[in-house]
């Protein structure tokens, strides 16, 4: 078969929002861009994600990245020219224990040291200000600046600003190899021989795999988020909420649903797909009516999840290559990448154009991972978890 | 006994007429059958007997169908032990765990969970809603839910009430309501009498129940509840409730009664979520114009282990609905190695064979009617959970580009409410379809996601009980 050829300057894999967003970025800078998508843009991780816009419970690394993307996030509908029902409803990261409250204090000094402001609540103020909040709260901390949004809406809103910008995306459009050349790169997909001067790799959950055919090594795991929404119910839910711990999250859009998460979901990411996981939903609904107990008339109309993954040490991979010039990788956000995606975006294409960024990567080089099994259990083992 | 039937586990999800004669087949085959159904009692909807105290005579409710009703409704007694029969449950989830199959129920609002080896789905039919300008007004119904109203309850939807349809289900409702002594003020037929006519080669194969037809259609006529044909729109009136209906007939006439109550759908649709979480494939169907799981002959789906019979497969009435459920339970059984007589397989290929025939000039007869959506006006709600309208739905078309009715649920929410898309989807694809100018098979159908009926939120907090696990 005939195949199309395509030249360009930079070749984007995966149509997730830090991928979109880099076409942006990329066409903004007058580079001619062609971004490969598997399926539509935004389907997996970027798309069923909880919708959490938050900085707090970040680990500290990924901090400096997430201020400046709330700085996005304040302009994204007239940047994007969408709704993308963006709040700035505050996120409120509830203790459920003394030992959760020392850990906020705790965790409000490092923030605050990376320009973070948190305001802590303690147990006569939170049943103040939050009386729908259940007994078992003792405290919480607060980012005021934090917020949601509908993750639905925001890559696909991303990849059409950037196909306006000139960029050649092309949806249900599978990678099958790629492979570095004596002039870049030669990629192929789908009928289609795309030749680049740079390719980015935003492959999502399929990252680890475009990454493995230069040569570069990182041991990825599936994680699929247990996604639960409710009917529209009374509003009592004014901030996006989360707990010490993570093991459950809540939100309540303008409409009425509550939208909440915890534990995981089930399938097969090899071949992209999955599906919430009836034995996570029961104690996810548990831990929610532990912490808005009115919801307990409430019903589930939907469960969902989604294919994302993480790393063993549960920050993403944002780096150039260690092995081939021109390469360049954001991919493995563990759980956390929706709030990220726009700042990402404006650093892979710094990377491009410029060789490097304002923003401080190194902690997510690629290269951080040992290569025997041991040692990555190690690392998974060692690995203080951060949270929403 | 064979080692098969000493060993593997069947549930067979739906007591209609096709889930109860696979009951009754797998268990004259020493099969372990797990029957399990939403409603208090066996029937489906086409049988559905009334609740303790609201008891009539069968004749009174079920007509020319009093004996066969009596003839489901006595399986399922009559096989009493030999098969575990959990009324009052729904099956909200269905996953394939290794070989065998994970059903998640709720019932007494609380969650189970039972694993089994091999499915029979027969979840019935419901009625196709296409939205039209007012039908979210109280006081529209479905002709389905008017006719539950009659059968379960012995009551009507309303005192004036104006009844519009697509399907053999109008003349017969009218019959109906007109037996228990109320005359519908209008009986409209969105469809053309041209179609009947041009259908009639094929309705001929089986007689009597063309004769049924041609009788209830009559008694319509002669009780003064003439049914008007070709109806090219209709518009229910009101703000707080029904108060007229209003329509179009070819050659610009157009015409409107006042009524309180409407009853008011298009035919059939199958109720597929089930099939569709057990990850079978689909194809769409041009004649019936509505997604089917794909399957044999026989009712063997494409996922191993798994057969479709009845309604719920593609929508073939309750006769078929028997012989399917017989048949894919025969399927199931020689699928693993055990015995079944072929004459008697035979026997009930040749009867669906002749009964395909009708029902392909019956879809002939009554076409799904695609003109009521082809000017939707852009007020008119098509998703009444969520509140979605058609501008809406043509506006994120124009502007998000959505090409397909999955992309199009997740830019508006369209199907994303408490029915999950099970009255919205077809409607919002064929929206989709105009709009962007694809074909409504490429417009596709919106994937199923669990639960596939509301669920307390706390019945999930209900330990989970775990039945006929091994």
């Amino acid at each position: 078969m005939m195949s199309e050829r395509v030249d360009c300057d930079v070749a984007i894999i995966g149509g997730g929002t830090a991928g979109c967003a880099a076409a942006v970025h990329l066409r903004h800078a007058g580079l001619s861009v062609i971004l490969l998508e598997r399926d539509r843009c935004g389907a997996a991780a970027s798309g069923v994600n909880f919708g959490g816009v938050r900085q707090q419970g970040r680990h500290p690394a990924e901090l400096p990245l997430a201020r400046r993307s709330r700085a996005i996030w304040s302009s994204i509908n007239a940047l994007l020219g969408e709704d993308t029902e963006f709040e700035a409803t505050g996120h409120l990261k509830l203790a459920r224990s003394e030992v959760d409250m020392a850990d906020l204090e705790a965790y409000a000094v490092v923030a605050r040291d990376l320009g973070i402001e948190l305001q802590l609540i303690g147990p006569n103020a939170i049943r103040a200000d939050y009386p729908w909040l259940g007994d078992k709260v003792v405290g919480a901390s607060l980012c005021a600046d934090d917020g949601q949004a509908n993750p639905r809406v925001v890559a696909p809103a991303y990849a059409r600003l950037a196909r306006k910008l000139g960029a050649n995306v092309r949806e249900q459009t599978t990678v099958t190899t790629a492979r570095r050349t004596g002039f870049g790169f030669e990629i192929e997909a789908h009928g289609l021989m795309v030749k680049s001067r740079f390719l980015i790799n935003t492959a999502g959950a399929g990252g680890a795999r475009i990454g493995a055919l230069f040569g570069e090594h990182v041991p990825l795991e599936p994680l699929m988020p247990n996604m639960i929404v409710t009917e529209p119910l009374p509003f009592v839910a004014t901030r996006s909420i989360g707990v010490c711990g993570g093991d459950v999250y809540v939100r309540q859009i303008k409409r009425g649903n509550v939208i909440f998460g915890g534990g995981r979901g089930a399938g097969d990411w090899t071949e992209w797909r999955s599906r919430a996981a009836t034995s996570s939903t029961g104690p996810a609904a548990a831990k929610l009516l532990d912490i808005v107990p009115s919801l307990a008339h409430a019903h589930i109309i939907r469960t969902w999840s989604g294919v994302d993954s993480e790393t063993p040490d549960a920050i993403p991979v944002i780096s150039p290559s260690a092995t081939t010039p021109g390469l360049i990788h954001a991919f493995g956000f563990s759980g956390h990448g929706f709030q990220l995606g726009p700042v990402v975006g404006e650093i892979l294409a710094d990377l491009v154009t410029a060789g490097e960024t304002s923003l401080p990567i190194a902690p997510f080089k690629i290269d951080r991972f040992d290569r025997t099994s041991d040692d990555t259990a190690r690392l998974r083992a060692q690995t203080q978890r951060y949270s929403g | 006994m064979s080692k098969v039937q000493d060993t593997m586990v069947v549930a067979v999800i739906g007591a209609g007429p096709a889930g109860v004669r696979a009951c009754e087949t797998l268990a004259r085959h020493g099969m372990r059958v797990i029957l399990i159904d939403e409603a208090l009692k066996p029937g489906g909807q086409i049988y559905r007997q009334p609740p303790e105290g609201a008891e009539r005579p069968g004749e009174d409710i079920y007509g020319f169908e009093a004996a066969k009703a009596r003839r489901v409704h006595h399986v399922i007694p009559a096989l009493a032990e030999r098969v575990d029969y959990r009324p009052q449950t729904l099956v909200w989830n269905i996953d394939k765990v290794g070989k065998a199959y994970r059903l998640d129920l709720l019932r007494d609002a609380k969650l189970q969970t039972t694993t089994v080896d091999r499915v029979i789905i027969a979840t019935g039919a419901v009625d196709r809603v296409v939205p039209f300008p007012g039908w979210t007004l109280p006081g529209v119904f479905t002709l389905g839910a008017a006719q539950i109203a009659l059968k379960s309850q012995g009551v009507a939807i309303g005192q004036r009430i104006a009844l519009v349809g697509a399907g053999p289900l109008l003349p017969l409702l009218t019959h109906q309501y007109l037996k228990a002594g109320l005359k519908p003020v209008a009986v409209l037929d969105v469809t053309a009498i041209s179609a009947k006519i041009g259908a009639l080669g094929g309705l001929i194969s089986q007689p009597a129940t063309l004769a049924k037809g041609v009788y209830y259609t009559s008694k319509a006529w002669l009780g003064g509840a003439p049914i008007r044909s070709s109806v090219r729109s209709i518009r229910a009136l009101g703000t707080q409730r029904v108060t007229g209906l209003s329509f179009t007939m070819p050659g610009e006439r157009t015409g409107e009664v006042a009524c309180d109550a409407i009853a008011a759908s298009f035919g059939l649709r199958s109720e597929t979520q089930l099939a569709d979480l057990a990850g079978c494939d689909f194809e769409f169907d041009s004649q019936s114009h509505q997604w089917q799981p794909k399957r044999d002959s026989a009712g063997r789906s494409s996922v191993l282990g798994v057969y479709l019979a009845g309604d719920g497969a593609a929508i073939g009435g309750a006769d078929v609905a028997e012989l399917a459920g017989a048949r894919a339970a025969l399927a199931l059984i020689a699928d693993n190695s055990g015995t079944i007589d072929l004459r008697e397989v035979a026997q009930l290929d040749r009867r669906l064979n002749r009964l395909a025939t009708f029902r392909r000039a019956l879809e002939q007869a009554y076409p799904f009617p695609t003109h009521l959506l082809d000017n939707a006006d852009d007020t008119t709600i098509v998703c009444r959970c969520e509140g979605i309208d058609a501008a809406a739905l043509r506006q994120s078309v124009r502007t998000q580009e959505p090409r397909e009715v999955n992309r199009l649920k997740a830019f508006t929410r369209i199907g994303m409410g408490r029915c999950q898309g099970r009255m919205c989807g077809h409607g919002a694809a064929e929206i989709l379809a105009r709009e962007t100018g694809v074909s409504i098979a490429a417009a596709g159908r919106l994937r199923a996601q669990p639960p596939i009926k509301p669920l307390p939120l706390t019945a999930a907090l209900t330990s989970v009980e775990r039945m006929g696990e091994r």
